[in-house]
């Protein structure tokens, strides 16, 4: 193993060669892994396998439609050093007390080389991400409350997430090493599904899978069920303790592979179930 | 080779920038690349930044690298070392080695590499693949396409030209979200709405007031854009009929105007237009142009593909009931007028835009075509406003 061959999936993450080798160009080069995929392909579980692989820390800044760059980087508690000033709580003479690190701020602090996850980042308003270019690019930033700046320590390995809800800034994406999570073959669902359950009976994991792909494949879906979906279908398959016949047969407990009515309407008229 | 590469990639319209580039040439200073099905994986990852821009990829690399020798690539390599991005090269002897080899030598030394089962790790022989077992053994990577022991992978350059992510073309396929997607660029904000927490407000108050905590509240921001859209729904338009549907849902589903409105027209707008597709319901023209506010953004959608009458003459008007006072081009001209932003969307694809009637509704108003780029150029377009005439 070479020293940039550091990832190559977990026990519990498959990845193929070609994401490895995004991970570890990302590693190596120091820039962002920005992922993207279709829903339930593991784009958020790609980064737990790379710290778990890596060693390394994990810290996760969930994106919302409401998060602003700043918020990753320090807080300012304006309203409780007002509320203290007048209602006399504490030392309000000491702006450190109500400064508090985002999660920016605690990945360029750590003490060690840590994986920073940015989860759906494209959740967020259609600037956010320029205005983390710099933050990302030099991994420093400027608390202007104090005027001291915030260098990492470690440049942290950034995992990025993106649903393709919103483009991104064509400045940010230069800046990112990209990865297009693929739906995974029927060879490769089999290997992920094992690492789920290790001892599925053959015939019902076979069954199941064919059925799966069979649903895929229904043309006019709102969502298509993809491997999280499969994961779950299985277990509950697996609990009933059903015969892989009946799979074959049928497509019994269809509302944990399709979540929307419609398709499970189309479904099961395309494949002619009930 | 490698400048070709980024000629064809470019080409393809791909915007490969100095960013990317280095990057790349980093990525191959750094030893992450030892073989072409490295070079595809990298180079995509680095050089392209969205699943749109696969295809192009794909179509660039294999023709750059398509049945391209080794000592082509090994030249390429050469010449990139001696420049001085990466001062650290091949040894003299390696090179001595590669230059002048054949595909048919490569495949001999293959054989011999793999016979041999040892680990040799400098860089310049792992370039022709004499890198050891593992670049093959299990996944049967090689440098110039061949394909090592059965079983293995199939070559870049094969994978490449399968162009597999055809589908993922942004200037071919659209779906609603790709819609939604585009349009949420269109807006602007301002400010309105709710009441919310000022803070720099409250603290200067706060602070006039002498300590005595004193809030302050003004509106949020909200997007103050209001879209119409006019769809073509006539019989020309049937085979464009699934995209614009789609690009009817994905404007009524997208929850941030300030207020959308629509309706359809035979062809090209005259007097009344239609609330329903199936054009029964109709409202005067006139109205609508009254009706909405100046600021308003329009957008038409329509093959702009009629008999040249329809267009320029009273009373050409192909619908029974649509007798018409002013002409087509008339009307599209006054809700030119009216609204500075407006925008004509056309699905005809653009090679066939050299028709009269398009050509002179394109006169009037920017036109683009019904694609996502279309959409984001015309997007564009309408936030920047007219060209001033």
């Amino acid at each position: 193993m070479s020293e940039f061959d550091l990832f190559s999936g977990t026990a519990k993450y498959i990845a193929d060669a070609s994401l490895s080798r995004d991970v570890n160009a990302a590693v190596a080069l120091g820039r962002p892994l920005l992922v993207k995929g279709e829903p339930g392909t593991g784009k958020t579980l790609l980064a737990t396998a790379v710290a778990e692989a890596l060693g390394m820390t994990l810290l996760t800044w969930h994106v919302k439609s409401t998060t602003k760059a700043q918020d990753g980087l320090y807080h300012y508690d304006v309203v409780q050093r007002l509320n203290d000033s007048r209602f006399g709580d504490g030392d309000i003479s000491d702006i450190r007390r109500y400064i508090k690190d985002g999660v920016l701020g605690r990945a360029f602090k750590a003490d060690e080389r840590v994986v920073l996850l940015i989860d759906e980042i494209d959740k967020a308003d259609l600037e956010f991400p320029n205005d983390l270019l710099h933050e990302l690019d030099a991994m420093s930033f400027h608390v202007h409350e104090l005027d001291e700046t915030v260098a990492a320590r470690h440049r942290p390995v950034v995992v990025i997430t993106s649903n393709a809800e919103k483009e991104l800034p064509d400045a940010f994406l230069r800046r990112c090493v990209f990865h297009y999570i693929d739906f995974p073959t029927r060879d490769a669902m089999e290997t992920i599904v094992r690492v789920h359950f290790p001892d599925v009976n053959d015939r019902l994991l076979e069954a199941a899978i064919v059925r799966f792909y069979e649903v895929r494949r229904v043309r006019g879906l709102r969502k298509k069920p993809s491997t999280s979906e499969l994961i779950d279908w299985l277990f509950v398959l697996m609990r009933a303790g059903l015969d892989p016949a009946d799979v074959a047969r049928n497509v019994p407990f269809l509302g944990a592979l399709l979540k929307q009515e419609q398709d499970t309407e189309l479904v099961e008229r395309k494949l002619g179930v009930a | 080779m490698f400048a070709d590469f980024l000629v064809s990639l470019r080409r393809r319209g791909l915007p490969v920038g100095a960013n990317e580039w280095l990057a790349f040439h980093d990525a191959l200073g750094k030893d992450l690349i030892r073989d072409l099905d490295d070079l595809y994986g990298v180079g995509r990852a680095l050089l392209v930044h969205s699943e749109g821009g696969f295809d192009p990829y794909d179509l660039a690399f294999a023709e750059t690298f398509q049945g391209a020798e080794i000592q082509e690539i090994a030249d390429a390599v050469k010449a990139w070392l001696a420049s001085p991005v990466d001062p650290a090269g091949l040894s003299p002897e390696a090179f001595e080695q590669l230059t002048g080899m054949s595909l048919e030598e490569l495949r001999r030394k293959f054989q011999e590499t793999l016979r041999e089962q040892k680990e040799r790790h400098d860089r310049g022989n792992r370039w022709v693949g004499t890198g050891g077992t593992s670049p093959y053994g299990n996944s049967g990577r090689n440098p110039a396409g061949i394909r090592v022991g059965a079983g293995g992978g199939r070559s870049a350059v094969q994978v490449a030209e399968e162009r597999r992510y055809r589908n993922y073309r942004t200037d071919v396929t659209i779906d609603v979200r790709q819609f939604k997607t585009a349009l949420r660029a269109l807006r602007s904000l301002g400010r309105e709405g709710e009441e919310v927490l000022d803070l720099d407000e409250t603290i200067a108050e706060t602070g006039r007031q002498g300590g005595e905590i004193e809030l302050v509240f003004n509106p949020d921001r909200k997007n103050t854009v209001r879209l119409v859209l006019l769809m073509d729904a006539g019989g020309s338009m049937a085979p464009y009929a699934r995209l614009v549907d789609r690009l009817f849902t994905a404007a009524s589903e997208a929850s941030h105007w300030k207020s959308f409105d629509h309706y359809f027209f035979h062809n090209v707008p005259y007097g009344r237009l239609y609330t329903d597709m199936e054009r029964l319901e109709a409202v005067p023209t006139e109205e609508v142009l009254r009706n909405h506010p100046k600021d308003v953004k329009v957008v038409f959608v329509g093959d702009a593909c009629m008999a040249p009458w329809e267009l320029t003459a009273v009373g050409g008007a192909i619908g029974l009931w649509d007798h018409n006072a002013a002409s087509g081009l008339d009307w599209v001209q006054r809700f030119r007028r009216r609204f500075a932003h407006t925008i004509w969307l056309n699905p005809e694809p653009q090679r066939f835009w050299r028709h009269p009637t398009i050509e002179a509704i394109g006169n009037v108003l920017p036109m683009f075509p019904l694609s996502l780029d279309g959409l984001r150029a015309g997007i564009k377009k309408l936030k920047r406003g007219p060209a001033v005439r």
